[in-house]
């Protein structure tokens, strides 16, 4: 364990595709205990940014650090084992497998034990528990026995997050979370964010921004691949800065 | 039968549906009371009956890369072939007993399969194709070459095999071949049946339903590729074995594309990724080869074809699924 008291922390990372810039130098610094906010127009860099964080994609140069730690070289798997977790705009689920095979899937991966084929799953009563217990956090354990493909949509969003939650992380990294859930719903599902354990670290991307103002402590403003500015809600709310950038890309609303 | 999902709400409710999964089935008990019938019913045909059983070890081989791992392939011919000649070149040093022959040749290609799956486990659709593909012919290649080894297209003659046991010695009809590869596809499925019922099985599974999700969950599915690989090549290689013991000879078509291709088309028949998929196609299919090369010995491939297109255009999960739907419909 270190003494830092940051829980995630990139140091200028930069990433192009061609001629487009998606991380121009981005240095972010997530607390423990964090619950911050990566806003910014589509197309900003957001889901590039986790990526970057998260392994997926090779950053062209700078680095990545997990408490102390520097992760910049090793890959998505050893990253998650370390204690960073993400889940994906688009849902990444296991169709064909029910949310208690998928959690307890998650759950024996990082117990260590998801090699073992000489033993029955059934006989992993003690992951297959804990994975009951995240589904009854989520809500889920009604249909913790169908297949995920049946599931309702904001159910799917839930497991997505209950599928990283399994890995016990450190820190969160949620993209768009509730992104195609109806607005009714989608305070419900950051209620459970807004739920999680204080010594998780989150980092949400998210559009809508009243869900921001209201479940952020801190927001990150990401334009075309660099941070614009990072402060408090109150500060973002009256930034003139950000509200070009938002007045520029109505459709944000 | 009461509603299943009734009290599933419950964490003991939950523990008793993966119970549930891994138990067997009446189906399962009645097939392998069925597979005794030959001995009574058709004792002409237990040969045909033996090389039933070796087809269907060798699908369920398949099967277990390709219907629970998603690993597509088009050379596991080069694991069964190799399997049946380390069987023949085995007894050709002198060592001739059947079961420590099974488990050294089934050994020596999970050992190929191993080192082969580090190439395998790196690609991913056409690329892997390919690369399956590629590797079957190779090794049938050099298996050409080698003649001085193999005995090239001539074959492997002369393989002597002991009786099993010491006692049971292989019979013109066929009762010891048909009761030996029933009593090791038996085995293969116990092992099959604990693998993909396991919680490697469940990873597995993961893997087949989401590649890019496993790594997010800290999952070295590369590892867990390598070993089904290995586990299944070694499969394919007792099968392999299994033929040159029955047949005291191996050909070189063991090696053959053919094979590699008829394994996938029997899986595909019966179902992938349930286990008896790759068995009941073996069945179909190599009861129809005997019917229709019977009829007419050239064009039986036609009526393979046939058949292929239509599982494939009105049973898409093939034959076992399309009977699982049917079953459902009809419960409810
Ligand atoms: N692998 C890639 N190759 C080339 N361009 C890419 C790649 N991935 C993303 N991009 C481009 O990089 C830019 C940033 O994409 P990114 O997905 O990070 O945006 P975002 O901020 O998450 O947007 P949104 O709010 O729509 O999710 C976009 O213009 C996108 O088209
Ligand atoms: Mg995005």
């Amino acid at each position: 364990m270190s003494t830092e008291t940051y829980a995630l922390r990139t140091e200028n990372l930069r990433k192009r595709f061609g001629s487009l810039e998606v991380a121009r130098d981005v240095s972010i610094t997530l607390p423990r205990g964090a619950r911050h906010a990566l806003i910014g127009p589509n197309g900003a860099g957001k889901t590039s940014l986790v990526n970057l964080i998260t392994g997926q994609l090779p950053p062209d140069s700078g680095r990545v650090l997990l408490e102390g730690q520097d992760i910049t070289r090793l890959n998505r798997a050893a990253r998650v084992k370390a204690g960073l977790a993400r889940t994906f705009q688009i849902n990444q689920l296991f169709p064909a497998l029910t949310p208690i095979e998928a959690i307890t899937l998650a759950v024996t991966e990082r117990k260590g034990t998801a090699g073992q084929f000489w033993r029955s799953l059934a006989s992993h009563g003690d992951a297959i528990d804990e994975a009951w217990g995240i589904l009854a956090q989520l809500r889920l354990t009604e249909v913790a026995t169908r297949p995920t493909r049946v599931l309702a949509y904001g159910q799917q969003r839930l497991l997505e997050i209950g599928l990283a939650l399994a890995t016990r992380p450190k820190v969160l990294l949620l993209d768009e979370p509730a992104a195609g859930v109806p607005k009714g719903e989608s305070a419900e599902l950051f209620s459970v964010i807004a739920a999680l354990p204080d010594d998780i670290s989150v980092l949400f991307i998210e559009h809508d921004m009243s869900l921001v103002f209201k479940f952020a402590a801190r927001i990150i403003v990401l334009v075309s691949g660099g941070v614009l500015l990072e402060a408090e809600p109150d500060v973002i709310r009256t930034d003139q800065r950000v509200r070009d950038v938002y007045l520029g890309q109505a459709h944000h609303g | 039968m009461a509603d299943p999902s009734a009290n599933q709400a419950t964490i003991a409710g939950t523990q008793a549906w993966i119970r549930r999964q891994g138990r067997w089935s009446p189906y399962e008990i009645a097939f392998w009371i069925a597979v005794f019938v030959p001995f009574f019913f058709f004792p002409t045909y237990l040969t045909l009956a033996s090389q039933i059983a070796i087809a269907a070890l060798f699908a369920l081989s398949v099967d277990l890369i390709l219907g629970y791992a998603g690993i597509i392939t088009l050379g596991h011919a080069m694991f069964f072939g190799l399997g049946a000649y380390a069987a023949g070149l085995l007894t050709k040093t002198g060592w001739g007993e059947p079961l420590t022959g099974l488990l050294i040749s089934g050994a020596f290609v999970a050992l190929v399969g191993f080192v082969v799956s580090f190439v395998i486990v790196r690609v991913q659709h056409l690329a892997l194709l390919m690369i399956t593909l590629g590797l079957g012919l190779l090794t049938l290649e050099l298996a050409n070459a080698m003649s001085w080894l193999t005995g090239g297209t001539d074959g492997l003659q002369g393989v002597s095999v002991w009786p099993i046991f010491g006692t049971f010695d292989y019979d013109l009809w066929g009762y010891t071949a048909y009761s030996y590869t029933l009593a090791v596809l038996f085995v293969g499925l116990l092992i099959a049946r604990r693998i993909v019922h396991s919680a490697f099985g469940l990873s597995l599974r993961g893997i087949r339903e989401n590649l890019n999700r496993m790594p997010a969950i800290g999952a070295p599915y590369q590892r867990r590729l390598q070993v089904i690989y290995t586990i299944s090549a070694g499969m394919a290689g007792v099968a392999g074995a299994l033929l040159t013991q029955t047949t005291s000879q191996v050909a070189l078509d063991v090696l053959s594309f053919q094979r590699s291709a008829d394994v996938v088309v029997m899986l595909i028949l019966g179902g992938t990724g349930r286990l008896y998929g790759g068995i009941i196609g073996a069945i179909i299919f190599m009861v129809a080869r005997d019917q229709l090369a019977g009829i007419n010995p050239q064009y039986w491939y036609f009526w393979i074809g046939i058949l292929l297109m239509i599982v494939v255009l009105v049973m898409p999960k093939g034959i076992l699924g399309f009977l699982a739907q049917l079953w459902e419909r009809i419960r409810r």
